[in-house]
């Protein structure tokens, strides 16, 4: 073929040269809606661009503002809360929801199906029945509390700056915890039959028999589900914004709400993008980290 | 008695937690659900129990079509959702034969790529988009999210796609080959075909994204009543003033239905997509 006239069936039938002309329709859009911006990204927060117009190179000023800003340190660290504690909530609760749900029961179908809804519905949607929920009115937590005198007073769920954190916490807990089940449910099902039986008849317990057959066989999936996870709760956005925006006093903001904040609530969008930048480094260690897992499970 | 006392441990370790996590699970959505059918006044009223409805109406459902925009932003959604999910389902099928099937340069690197872009999160890329999309002038267009939606589409339904692909006997194609076949020609008539359970777990998968994704949407089309339901239902609804809990819970049920619905009438399929990107295979 090489050094004959190409034409455009011998480029659709060769194999180099198809492989590429199947990747480009999606590879134009992800350069030009996920490539370019991330490199606009990293321009826009070395100026001090406001929205609209164009700034001036300030070279790592934004950074470094950010450093004694000292609602970005509570932000920081908020989103480590946020990130860190919910993923073992969410993997303990997600590993009995998958022991429950592998077991023989009636209905299994359905209720495996219900118990996944919170992750599958509009987050947006669902965490306004979080909304609710946390009303300081009409909480229904706080009236069954009251009615069973355990409280005398309303429970300020998302006003109180003490309480907030924890509270949108629970509602991503609770968001999070199907994504665990069926991921771990897939890994148990994975599991031979003839393992545990093979390990009942050389008289192991139960909880010998999870943690000497069971566990083995999920923990690869348990790691890759937590390594998601991480990912996605620290880079959250909408639960938050939902639910407090950032408040009371910026006690629940996050990285991405901040950034929010920050580049077009206040239209300092050099400033904003360096809040989102800081989320970089520590996304790309858990990328990296998993990147690295899966090559070497193959 | 060792029958009673296996029903007890049954009880005892399947259907005690079993309660537990359907009560911790469903509540908001039976909460919701209530809520959306009680006259705005019995939600005042202290001497009913909260957790069960006095009065049934329809009021607040046939409110958001009457007096809100709903029904706009329901149009919005499914026009975004359907042409964003045909479109990034078309870049994926492409991505995924070639990532499967052919040998070509920097394939590898694709692949890695591809699989990075998933992990790639719209917190940190939408300040530096919005200025994209203002530059295109497409803010406030349909085109706005149908554009930036592949985005986070394309790398996991090619990736599904991709292990769905590997599946497929090779022995299939090259028989066809032999027979004088092109590549396309395989792809289309061979390949998709058989192909049709990865093809709804992706096609599912995309659906549910374009209908749940919020940050975007909230930035790229938010004025007026072009919003989509996730946006238009928390932008608009939440009145600092007046007695909107009705109404609200009414729009979160409603918004969510379709999704719920897909998602029971799938759920075999949705389940092999979502988990195949953690169980490999």
């Amino acid at each position: 073929m090489r050094g004959t006239a190409v034409t455009a069936g011998s480029l659709l039938e060769r194999e180099s040269s198809l492989g590429i002309i199947l990747m480009l329709p999606g590879a134009l859009l992800l350069i030009l809606f996920m490539a370019y911006p991330f490199f606009l990204g990293i321009w826009l927060s070395l100026t001090d661009s406001m929205i609209g117009q164009m700034g001036e190179f300030v070279g790592l000023r934004n950074f470094t503002d950010l450093l004694s800003d000292t609602i970005f340190h509570q932000t920081a660290w908020n989103t480590m809360i946020y990130a860190t504690v919910t993923v073992p909530f969410k993997a303990a609760l997600g590993l009995g929801l998958a022991l429950v749900l592998n077991q023989r029961i009636r209905f299994s179908n359905p209720i495996r199906a219900a118990v996944m809804m919170p992750w599958i519905v509009p987050t947006a949607l669902s965490t306004l029945g979080w909304f609710m929920i946390f009303d300081p009115v009409f909480s229904p937590l706080s009236w069954l509390f009251k009615h069973f005198g355990l409280i005398a007073q309303n429970i300020n769920f998302l006003g109180d700056p003490k309480l907030a954190i924890s509270s949108v916490c629970l509602a991503n807990i609770w968001r999070g915890t199907p994504f665990f089940g069926i991921t771990i449910l897939a890994g148990l099902q994975a599991v031979p039959n003839e393992l545990h039986e093979a390990a009942a008849i050389d008289g192991a317990n139960m909880w010998h028999r999870f943690r000497n057959v069971t566990v083995p066989h999920i923990e690869g999936v348990v790691l890759i589900a937590a390594l998601l996870s991480v990912i996605w709760t620290f880079a959250d956005f909408q639960l938050i914004y939902v639910l407090t925006k950032g408040g009371p006093a910026n006690q629940t903001h996050i990285f991405g709400t901040y950034a929010y904040q920050i580049g077009l609530v206040a239209t300092d969008i050099g400033m904003g993008a360096a809040i989102a930048l800081y989320m970089f480094p520590i996304l790309s260690v858990f990328a990296v980290i998993l990147l690295v897992y899966l090559r070497r499970e193959g | 008695m060792v029958g009673s006392e296996r029903l007890t441990n049954r009880l005892l370790n399947i259907y005690l937690p079993l309660v537990f996590y359907v009560v911790f699970l469903l509540f908001p959505f039976y909460w919701m659900s209530i809520v959306s059918v009680k006259p705005t006044n019995d939600l005042f009223d202290l001497k009913f129990n909260p957790f069960w409805i006095q009065r049934f109406t329809w009021e607040n459902y046939t409110y958001l079509f009457r007096e809100t925009d709903f029904g706009e932003w329901l149009k919005n959604t499914l026009i975004v959702s359907v042409v964003s999910t045909a479109l990034s389902l078309s870049c994926s099928i492409f991505a995924g034969y070639a990532l499967a099937r052919l040998r070509f340069p920097g394939s590898n690197f694709l692949g890695v790529g591809i699989f990075l872009a998933y992990l790639v999160p719209p917190t940190l890329l939408f300040l530096p988009l919005a200025q994209v999309i203002a530059s295109l002038e497409i803010y406030n267009t349909y085109w706005a999210l149908i554009l930036t939606y592949p985005t986070q589409l394309i790398p996991f339904a090619s990736w599904l796609l991709m292990g769905y692909f590997r599946t497929i006997p090779r022995e299939i194609e090259e028989s066809a080959m032999a027979d004088g076949c092109t590549r396309l020609q395989i792809l289309v008539r061979m390949i998709l075909p058989l192909s049709v359970p990865g093809l709804l777990s992706a096609g599912i998968f995309c659906f549910t994204l374009c209908w749940n994704e919020f940050l975007y949407a909230l930035i790229f089309m938010s004025s007026g009543p072009m919003k989509t339901i996730p946006v238009g239902v928390v932008s608009d609804l939440i009145k600092a003033d007046t007695l909107f809990w009705g109404s609200l819970m009414a729009a979160a049920v409603l918004g969510s239905f379709p999704i719920a619905l897909i998602y029971s009438f799938f759920v075999k399929y949705y389940v092999s997509g979502l988990t195949a990107g953690a169980v490999k295979g």
